[in-house]
């Protein structure tokens, strides 16, 4: 019976390894994966229990009393819309810059080095910058000053997006746009912005997505308030720095309030990535 | 509903101002500091809103925060429960008066142990500061709790990280009653804190004692109060077993001598008397005489003296105790020297 | 002689609008770069500031700054050390936690994983990586904290209590925030971004390697370790050293659950501080101006600890990307 036999032990711990390692990996995913469950489910328990409609028409309240966020999501909002009304254009137009006439530049890439140096510096860092050239010359803390602070959050996101995506568009249409004796800014704003437009929005979606949670640049830019307050020249509240009041404090209402607070911050971060997310695909895809 | 309203008649201001024509606002101050006194401030100021329209932004950032902010005079007023020395008044150009006067109590989150059940005297609580009493069934602790069961858990010692009022009259409190602190670590609103965690505010130690199991750490009786905490009495220096209330805090205050001159700066921990709260304190404003804003100046100080004429009901339910009146006559004596661009007192 | 004059109008017309159209695409293009500019200006800015403000604690401290944990606003005597650890140690541990699982989930995204979970899987993980630390932070204080203080702690205090070494890691009292609490926020924190990083560059290998190894009988395992992770190594590098980058200047996660203890201690579970979070936490109290002059410096040494891990990141995946399109 000459059956021709292979030695497989080999094979055999071979394939054992790599079960084992698999295996792990999968534990990894598993591991990671209810990590992230466990802190998105605690949120959305927490957070739930505490929406209300008062959430949303009432001030944040002095300790023991009922209240709401309103003051804060608008302080936020406020904040934020400034911010990318004064770091979109910036970021745009530097994008446009490096993507359009200064691709072969030096400078480019000094400016794409420093805009990703930009881009993961520590934000409480900038909030230090903000206070020292904004806050202490002006004398007091003013929602001006925390619009200041994350716009230059923004500037850097836009910059990055804008370069990436005007690079995306062809250059046989800037090509048919010169022999057509189109002048360049004209192209760039009417043919390259254009093709170009679904990423650049994508951008801005991810800068504000990315300036709604943050809280280390308005700590001592904004700093706080208790009220309702449009005033940009004086202290204003915001969602991030409210909830980082209220989570330390020893209030249960405080802190079902700040749990609150977070759960609205993570709706509207998830939403605009998953906004930006679809725009940008269907950017891609035309 | 009324809310609702409030809310619609600010959205209707938003639309105007973005239209162009800017309607004058009700004025809204900003002041910052201690966190001792918050619970009452924000009280006030939301009563203050509701009579008068007038918002009075508190941040309760602690008192060394105050002290700075208003050196930079980023807001209208600080608040500190460390007084100023009379001759940093003088070179910063503040004035400085007391608001209400309260009490610093320790905190204890222990199994089974209800508020007020547990004694500790200053030295042991200089101890346990120091990192020298480590577990809750120590032989010291015992001796002067020999009925309480107490667990042979480890002590989790709780203090602040922020430059804080509240730490100044806990230091100067153990100063005064133990040698080995006043050489180790002295009295200030930060100290180099031997053992123990840093919360942030009256707010975080009273968050970070009520989460972490054999925990102790300082905080305004009011957030003691409010907060269901399990407070514990102290041996005064009349070596009397006492209780924070209204009436030992008071008891504190009553050798007080309240002189203007030196911006009232009155330290009232470890005085004598059979009732006294050996850790109590008063909570003072700071105010630059020569304001940059002499308008919020104004409305700033009509707060405070609606502050001491209607608010003592407010303080004493928190239990804060009310300034004198003959100490507040000699406060808006003070008052007056707050002075406008033309050299006149702004109110 | 009529259409003489016409002619001569238009062409003085078209010149007109020629000229104004060069003006214009001049003026734009000054326009973007003085953007561009701006973006040099802004970064050279934010040094500058860092660096005046950090001036008075610079002369007063020298390098010993560097070196002395003492921090201590009453003598006005401030040293960095015990930050500049707590923001060396808790990243460190984080990515200790954070860089193995990261790069399982990868492998087993791109590798293992039934085709339709993976996109699913890899999306959700993306969108995580955006989720602001605050989260993070007030769930590691309400629900990890807890936790770890009455289960996890006691029994790694009572387990190593007596074991040499580790006695002095897991030296008590069971704190529940501190150090260890911190680091492992902050690997939940990058373990989204880890992973997304290394999918990208897992998937920049190319189809043909990998068919070709397992044509020659290779397992899946052996695939990974001797085909896609040596051709992604320099990918791989970078993308942790962008979640270092992360973990290192991280305030918010971290400023909750770390304790605020300016203290050097053996224990992983005893309380301390990061430069982020002494910044956070004291800057707007801070009195006198040595003490604010000091926490700028911190600043500062973030600045620097933080650009130097990036630019080398950016230099590890600028490699890559030039092998690549070499």
């Amino acid at each position: 019976m000459a059956t021709p036999s292979f030695d497989t032990s080999g094979f055999r711990a071979r394939r054992n390894r790599s079960r084992i390692a698999m295996a792990l990996c999968l534990a990894a995913t598993l591991i990671g994966l209810t990590c992230l469950a466990f802190v998105l489910g605690t949120l959305l328990v927490k957070g739930l229990s505490g929406l209300s409609l008062r959430v949303f028409t009432e001030m944040t309240p002095p300790p023991g009393s009922d209240g709401g966020l309103l003051n804060a999501i608008a302080g936020s909002l406020i904040m934020t819309i400034l911010a990318v009304a004064l770091g979109a254009p910036i970021g745009i137009l530097a994008g446009t810059y490096m993507a359009e006439y200064g691709r072969h530049d030096r400078l480019t890439n000094v400016i794409r080095f420093i805009n990703d140096i930009l881009l993961s510096a520590p934000s409480i860092v900038i909030g230090l910058f903000v206070y020292t050239v904004v806050v202490a010359p002006m004398r007091h803390f003013s929602g001006f000053a925390g619009a200041i602070g994350l716009a230059i959050i923004v500037i850097p996101v836009v910059i990055r997006t804008t370069e990436d995506m005007l690079r995306l568009v062809p250059d046989q249409l800037r090509e048919a746009a010169a022999s057509v004796g189109m002048p360049r800014a004209i192209m760039i704003r009417h043919i390259a912005y254009k093709a170009a437009r679904a990423g650049m929005i994508t951008g801005v979606l991810l800068a504000v997505a990315r300036i709604s949670g943050e809280t280390a640049p308005l700590l001592f830019t904004a700093l706080n308030s208790q009220f309702w307050s449009l005033d940009l020249n004086a202290p204003m509240a915001s969602l991030p720095a409210v909830i980082f009041q209220f989570a330390l404090s020893p209030y249960a209402d405080w802190q079902r309030l700040a749990w609150t607070g977070a759960l609205l911050i993570t709706i509207t971060v998830l939403a605009l990535s998953i906004l930006a997310r679809t725009l940008g695909q269907k950017g891609q895809s035309t | 509903m009324r809310n609702l309203i409030t809310a619609a008649r600010a959205i209707g201001i938003a639309c105007a101002m973005s239209g162009g024509s800017v309607p004058v606002l009700a004025a809204d101050i900003s002041g910052a500091g201690a966190t001792f006194p918050y619970p009452i401030y924000s009280k006030w100021a939301d009563t203050y809103k509701k009579e008068t329209g007038n918002g009075l932004n508190y941040q309760s950032i602690g008192s060394g925060g105050g002290i700075k902010q208003i050196q930079a005079k980023t807001v209208t007023f600080g608040a500190t429960d460390m007084p100023l020395k009379a001759a940093q008044l003088e070179k910063d150009g503040l004035i400085q008066w007391p608001m209400v006067i309260g009490g610093n109590v320790p905190v204890v989150n222990i199994d089974g142990i209800k508020p007020g059940e547990l004694v500790l005297d200053g030295p042991t609580i200089a101890k346990i500061y120091l990192g020298e009493i480590k577990t809750w069934d120590d032989a010291a602790i015992k001796a002067l709790n020999p009925a309480a069961k107490l667990p042979s858990q480890a002590i989790v010692v709780v203090r602040r990280s922020d430059g804080s009022g509240t730490t100044f009259i806990w230091t100067d409190y153990l100063s005064k009653v133990s040698a080995d602190w006043k050489s180790k670590v002295g009295a200030n609103t930060a100290v180099e804190w031997p053992v123990g965690i840093g919360a942030k505010g009256n707010e975080g130690v009273a968050n970070n004692v009520g989460q972490t199991k054999g925990s102790i750490g300082y905080v305004e009786f009011a957030y003691a109060k409010q907060n269901k905490m399990s407070h514990t009495r102290v041996i005064n220096q009349a070596g009397k077993t006492v209780e924070p209330s209204m009436a030992s805090f008071q008891a504190a205050a009553a050798s007080a001598k309240w002189d203007a001159a030196t911006g009232f700066g009155e330290i009232l921990t470890d005085q004598a008397g059979d009732a006294t709260w050996p850790i109590a304190g008063a909570t003072f404003i700071l105010m630059p005489k020569k304001p940059t804003d002499p308008a919020a100046a104004t409305v700033a100080l009509k707060f405070f003296a609606w502050a001491y004429e209607k608010g003592d009901k407010t303080a004493s339910d928190l239990d804060y105790v009310p300034m004198p009146d003959a100490v507040v006559e000699l406060v808006k004596k003070e008052w007056t020297k707050v002075t406008g661009a033309d050299g006149k007192p702004v109110m | 002689m009529t259409t003489a004059v016409i002619n001569r109008s238009a062409t003085a017309g078209r010149q007109g609008a020629l000229a104004r159209l060069r003006r214009n695409d001049l003026l734009f293009k000054n326009l973007t770069y003085t953007a561009a500019i701006f973006v040099l200006i802004l970064l050279g800015a934010v040094a500058i500031s860092l660096l005046i403000g950090a001036w008075p604690a610079i002369l007063a401290f020298g390098p010993g700054f560097i070196t002395t944990q003492s921090w201590n606003p009453v003598t006005e005597k401030f040293g960095g050390l015990a930050p500049i650890y707590g923001t060396l140690v808790t990243s460190f541990i984080a990515m200790l936690f954070a860089v193995p699982v990261g790069i399982g989930i990868a492998v087993f995204l791109t590798e293992a994983c039934p085709k339709p979970l993976r996109r699913p899987i890899g999306t959700a993980i993306e969108l995580l990586a955006g989720i602001p630390s605050i989260i993070f932070g007030i769930w590691g204080l309400f629900v990890l904290a807890p936790f770890l203080q009455t289960t996890v702690q006691p029994a790694l205090i009572a387990a190593f209590g007596s074991v040499p070494v580790l006695s002095s890691l897991f030296a008590g009292p069971p704190y529940g925030i501190g150090i260890l609490t911190a680091s492992l926020i902050l690997a939940i924190m990058v373990l989204p971004f880890i992973t997304a990083v290394s999918r990208d560059v897992f998937e920049t290998v190319p189809p043909v390697l990998k068919e070709a190894a397992y044509g020659l009988g290779c397992t899946r395992w052996e695939v990974v370790r001797n085909v896609v992770i040596p051709h992604t190594r320099v990918g791989i590098i970078g993308g942790i050293m962008l979640g270092l980058g992360r973990a290192l200047g991280e305030t918010m996660a971290v400023t909750f659950v770390i304790g605020n203890a300016h203290k050097i201690s053996s224990s992983l579970l005893a309380p301390g501080t990061t430069i982020s979070a002494t910044i956070a936490n004291e800057f707007t109290e801070a009195v006198g101006d040595l003490y604010s002059s000091s926490l700028v410096l911190l600043g500062l040494i973030l600045f620097v600890i933080s650009l130097i891990v990036l630019s080398l990141a950016r230099y590890l995946l600028w490699r890559l990307e030039r092998r690549e399109q070499g």
